[in-house]
């Protein structure tokens, strides 16, 4: 999901870059306030862990691999403000280091990928946490909120590249989404397995720093999320909307339907003609949300399934 | 894949490229991508001097050139699957040839500057325009422990690989989720032991 540089335009790339460093500053603040300075190696050191651990393969059917992207992992074992630390230098060393991800688009990766994908994935993991207490909840919410984090920092690219012109909404909204719903799967299973790997060897390191109840978490989230639905109302709300005769008469009224610039590509983004077209974007819409319900109950069966009752855990074997 | 990330750099030696001032070389790097970003999708002539300009480097620095056609290709399926989606589209060719000459440009000239500057000396550029400390300590750790913990994983794999006869399916993902979760683990085994040493040498 990194985007090169050249596929998004200035204006896209100037909005991103404003909303990241307002994110990243904002989790620069945090972590200073609240990260004790032992824990500042364990900045880099987690960055590094997670481009390593991009490294490893979890074979999929048919020869072709995938690997965790570990947003929404790194927010539970770190917290938000640390995550999006973490998640910001990994995608700064990837672009210099590796030209993974342009230079120019660094903003709306880091947009895409630190702030939502990384503390808009903890917001829900947080969520889904306060319903469902204990390892069987830890496990259950990093599982959806892998999936949810995956999808969503899709929809933004596709929302960025449409906004830049460089391919019309409806279909980089139903490629990128469809494919990062299957994608977000297997990502979303990876985390639970990784996070139940880690809470098996080392509990502590699990619970420790974002796992166990995260004091006063509440503004920190709110100013993310504020941040987040910012970037949500000006890339994907021009597109979103279900009618697009509505959207079009508000531009009508406020009198700038003619003097937008003309569109660099000139077919899809014009109207809403083709009615394959439309019909997908809401198909894909509609199967997003049906989407979540079923993955929400799969991470749930999930749990159940990878922890052992907590009673059992508690006393076991009895002689 | 683990050999491709690490033996992916090209070590320059000595050129005339790579002995140029580091800030010199970001901000002309800076100044041909937002040029190309920036540039209308009729601007030939950029796009032609652009080319030269990167030629010039290319020559200049030294650079093999099936390397560099080898990290383009690797990092091109974004490129390729725009290229599919603009397929779908009726009238987008024209556009699609645009953002494929300035991706490439773009990523060449990344390319380029990654494998000219050592990434300390890009750090050190970034600490004169004020950015944040904490993020460059951050950036500089990853560094120096990105290949070491690279490797850490690549071992633990080995290690498992030589202990199990046969892999069943199932417990594939399994196995490489206890790496993953292991490398965790031991990254901050490490830091722990980092931060002791920083603070034997004084640091703060």
């Amino acid at each position: 999901m990194h985007i090169p540089d050249g596929f998004i335009d200035g204006k896209t790339a100037a909005a991103t870059v404003l909303l990241s460093a307002a994110g990243v500053g904002l989790a620069m603040r945090q972590v200073r306030l609240r990260l004790p300075a032992r824990r500042v190696p364990l900045l880099g050191l987690a960055a590094a862990f997670l481009f390593a651990a991009q490294m490893v393969n979890f074979p999929v059917a048919g020869g072709t691999s995938g690997h965790l992207m570990g947003g929404v992992l790194a927010a539970a074992l770190l917290g938000p403000s640390a995550a999006v630390a973490v998640l910001t230098t990994v995608l700064i060393v990837q672009c210099f280091l590796f030209a993974d991800g342009g230079v120019l688009a660094l903003g709306a990766n880091v947009f895409n990928m630190a702030i939502v994908g990384g503390a808009g994935g903890y917001a829900i993991y947080c969520g889904v946490r306060r319903w469902l207490p204990g390892t069987r909840g830890q496990v259950a919410a990093v599982a959806f909120a892998g999936w949810c984090s995956t999808v969503l920092a899709a929809v933004c690219c596709a929302g960025q590249l449409a906004w830049s012109g460089t391919v019309g909404w409806p279909v980089a909204f139903t490629a990128m989404t469809s494919v990062h719903m299957v994608i977000g799967a297997g990502e979303g299973l990876i985390s639970a397995l990784v996070l139940l790997a880690i809470q098996r060897a080392r509990p502590e390191l699990a619970n420790e720093l974002g796992g166990a109840e995260p004091p006063r978490r509440g503004d920190e989230l709110v100013r993310y999320g504020l941040l987040a639905a910012l970037g949500l109302a000006l890339f994907v709300a021009p597109f979103a909307c279900p009618w697009p005769d509505g959207l079009e008469s508000v531009a009508a009224r406020l009198g700038f339907e003619h003097s937008a610039a003309p569109p660099a590509v000139p077919a899809p983004a014009a109207d809403y003609q083709a009615p394959g077209v439309r019909w997908a974007v809401g198909a894909t819409a509609l199967a997003g949300a049906a989407g979540t319900v079923v993955v929400f109950g799969l991470a749930w069966l999930l749990a159940r399934l990878l922890v052992p009752k907590p009673d059992e855990k508690a006393h076991p074997a009895k002689p | 894949m683990i050999d491709h990330w690490i033996g992916h750099h090209h070590s320059g030696g000595d050129s005339v490229v790579s002995r140029l001032p580091a800030g010199l070389k970001l901000g002309m790097g800076l100044v041909i991508i937002v040029g190309t970003v920036l540039a209308p999708p009729g601007a030939m002539g950029w796009y032609v001097a652009m080319a030269v300009v990167l030629a010039a480097s290319v020559i200049l620095g030294r650079m093999p050139v099936w390397f560099l056609l080898k990290r383009l290709a690797w990092l091109s399926p974004f490129v390729l699957g725009v290229a599919v989606v603009n397929a779908f589209q009726p009238g987008a060719r024209g556009s699609w040839q645009t953002v494929a000459v300035k991706s490439t440009i773009c990523l060449l000239t990344v390319i380029l500057m990654s494998n000219t500057t050592p990434f300390s000396r890009v750090l050190r550029v970034l600490r004169a325009v004020r950015v944040p400390g904490l993020l460059i300590t951050t950036m500089a750790l990853m560094h120096r422990y990105l290949f070491v913990l690279v490797e850490e994983a690549e071992r633990m794999r080995r290690a498992r690989a030589s202990r199990t006869f046969t892999r069943p399916r199932r417990f594939r993902w399994h196995l490489s989720s206890t790496v993953v979760g292991q490398l965790f683990v031991r990254a901050s085994e490490r830091a722990e032991r980092i931060y002791d040493a920083m603070c034997a040498r004084g640091w703060k």
